[in-house]
């Protein structure tokens, strides 16, 4: 039982409404026609634009540069000459972000009151690298990218010298400027 | 009763008159090849198993930075948990080579020639989708590995002139790998990845049915566009069959045999195994791809540096174009393999490119041991003297983690298991000294009585059969 069932199959019913004769198949004048063809395109993309338009933004706008201070601990605690992992928070954490709002950067203590700040990431491909303390190097796990301890590239793929983090004593507390992950 | 309830709800839908041409539309007898006609609809059938696993973890996935390492665990613990990722693993897996071999076969009987160049376009834009999931889902698994491998697409991304820095951030959803990161690879991998894919899935099964499936190529039959349309109409006519369940039958078979294999390496293996939690201080990570990218890891490794960013940014570009614009290049002549030798070269370079750089890459040469132990007394020979403390200082230096002495360390470096033979302390002095493009310069980096001592252990490393060797 299809749209094509025969007429006669109906069952007896009030009779078909005649319908009114139209006077032409499409009335619309050459212009007009135009315009409502040209109205229904507008329409239908300035609705689009207004919904795309915050979507859009949003997805570009989740970034927000800031770089800041955060304390990695007493001056004290650091050795002379040695070069330490120190963790800090993000220059933009979120509530959610749980262990992901942890920075790591490797610090020396150069002197009395000057410091070194490492960036973790390869300039590579961005993997993280370690301080072999005895061999005064640090190592890439990824492409075996080697750095001299002042950050200049030793062997190995990467093309720029280690990223530096900005670092200053206050009160006798070391600070590192948590930045953007440096993208090379 | 039954039959009445069917006719009913036809007359309101119409859905009779919708599947009948799907169904019952005349594909051209494959005969022997009929079983290489069953590659896409195992892609596709890999593609609902997917969506099935896919939403089923997503119940309890959480896609928060913070949380869904902790939620994937409790999915690995919890009942059929550790089953459906396991599927949802290799049902990747399976997706990616499906959709590469059925690829290479319509690329060999070039069916992508006229009328079916949009067929071959938006199969393309599906491959690329597929690689873009196999990346994205890889990822979700949000362990260390996971975490890495979102810096280290902002990375590469990063290579980009001009909007490099800009599109690493985007990528990274914030100014480092952090709290909205996951959550926008998770609207990736769930929403728009796959909302494209159903959009190109559903032009192609339609072109599908509007071009009709190529019948299988005959050398010295050539498609000629001004012909072929009514050609392959008489072919049908005189030659065709219903797709169901004539040949259809096959795609059952086939995908059944997918499936199966699917859920029993699920149950036997597992899923893949979650590593450390994402903490960025955690710096012991050895980021890794899965081994769908493995090959593509490798080639960033072993190319020369200069190329790097040309085969980063324009080796994938070029690729693509190459595909996009292949059906066009050559929409005409020729489709038996046996015609375009060219065609067999080429797809034998890509075989052995990917096997050869995918075993490379599981290896990986490159990378240093990190975690090798220093070198047993067995091994050294002795517990004392310069020898012993060289022995102590090729750990220390981190020689260890390029180079092999009798079976421990890494293999960046050459084996020096047998340096003694080989180089005399001159030379060894000189290379230590001057350093290498993939080996760091120990100029004022060591003392001079430690570079006698790791002089004096390396002058002791023969190749003597009575020399005691690591048991694999």
């Amino acid at each position: 039982m299809t749209e094509a069932s025969p007429p006669e199959n109906r069952p007896a019913g009030p009779p078909l409404l005649p319908l009114p004769p139209s006077p032409c198949r499409d009335c619309l004048s050459p212009g007009r026609r135009r315009f409502l063809v040209q109205l229904s395109l507008w329409l239908g993309s300035l609705a689009a634009a207004l919904v795309a338009i915050p979507s859009v933004g949003f997805l570009l706008g989740l970034r927000r540069p800031t770089r800041v201070w955060r304390d990695v601990g007493a001056v004290d605690q650091f050795a002379l000459g040695a070069t330490v992992q120190v963790a800090f928070l993000d220059p933009s954490p979120l509530p959610w972000a749980g262990v992901t709002a942890q920075t790591a950067a490797w610090l020396r203590r150069v002197d009395a009151n000057r410091f070194l700040a490492f960036s973790v990431d390869c300039t590579h491909l961005g993997c993280p690298i370690r301080w072999l303390a005895d061999a005064n190097l640090f190592m890439c796990p990824c492409h075996g990218g080697v750095f001299y301890a002042d950050g200049r590239v030793a062997s190995g793929p990467p093309p720029r010298p280690l990223t530096q983090y900005p670092v200053r004593v206050a009160e006798g507390r070391v600070q590192i400027l948590a930045s953007p992950l440096p993208i090379t | 009763m039954l039959r009445r309830a069917w006719n009913w709800f036809d007359d309101l839908t119409g859905i009779s008159a919708m599947l009948h041409p799907l169904l019952f539309h005349p594909v051209p007898r494959a005969r022997k090849s009929a079983w290489l006609y069953v590659l896409g609809s195992a892609t596709l059938i890999v593609f609902l198993v997917q969506i099935v696993t896919g939403i089923a973890l997503s119940s309890a996935y959480v896609a928060s930075s913070g949380q869904a390492y902790l939620t994937l665990l409790f999915i690995s613990g919890s009942q059929f948990g550790a089953i459906v990722r396991g599927i949802h693993y290799f049902g990747a897996s399976a997706m990616v080579i499906l959709i590469g071999i059925h690829a290479i076969r319509v690329y060999l009987m070039a069916s992508y020639k006229y009328p079916r160049q949009m067929n071959w376009l938006t199969g393309v834009a599906l491959l690329f989708l597929t690689l873009g999931m196999a990346f994205t889902g890889q990822l979700l698994r949000w362990d260390q590995n996971g975490f890495w491998s979102a810096v280290v697409a902002a990375e590469q991304a990063g290579r980009t002139p001009l909007i490099g820095n800009w599109l690493g951030h985007f990528i990274l959803a914030g100014d480092t790998a952090g709290g909205a990161t996951l959550s926008r690879f998770f609207a990736a991998h769930v929403f728009f990845i796959p909302a494209l894919m159903f959009l190109f899935l559903g032009l192609h099964l339609y072109l599908v049915i509007h071009n009709g499936i190529s019948e299988p190529p005959q050398a010295g039959r050539p498609v000629d566009p001004r012909t072929y349309r009514v050609w392959y109409q008489e072919l049908l006519a005189r030659d065709g069959e219903p797709f169901w369940p004539n040949a259809a039958w096959r795609d059952v078979v086939f995908g059944f045999l997918v499936v199966v294999t699917i859920v029993a390496l699920a149950v036997a293996i597992g899923p893949a195994k979650v590593g450390q939690a994402p903490d960025p201080t955690l710096i012991g990570a050895s980021p890794k791809p899965d081994w769908y990218l493995l090959w593509y890891y490798a080639l960033l490794s072993v190319i020369p540096r200069w190329s790097e960013n040309a085969v980063i940014l324009v080796a994938p570009l070029l690729f693509a174009l190459a595909l996009l614009l292949l059906p066009f290049a050559a929409g005409r002549g020729e489709r038996s393999p046996l015609r375009r030798p060219w065609a067999l070269v080429i797809v034998a370079a890509i075989i052995i490119t990917i096997a050869y750089y995918g075993r490379l890459g599981a290896r990986a040469p490159w990378s240093p041991r990190l975690a090798a132990p220093p070198l047993p007394e067995a091994i050294v020979g002795t517990a004392n003297g310069p020898v012993a403390a060289g022995a102590l200082l090729f750990y220390q230096k981190g020689c260890e983690f390029c180079h092999t002495v009798a079976g421990y360390g890494g293999i960046r470096g050459p084996d020096l298991s047998d340096a003694g033979d080989r180089l005399t302390s001159e030379q060894i002095t000189t290379r230590i000294f001057s350093g290498a493009p993939n080996m760091p310069s120990y100029r004022g980096n060591i003392s001079a009585p430690d570079l006698a001592n790791l002089i004096a252990f390396l002058e002791s490393r023969h190749m003597l059969p009575s020399l005691p060797t690591k048991q694999p």
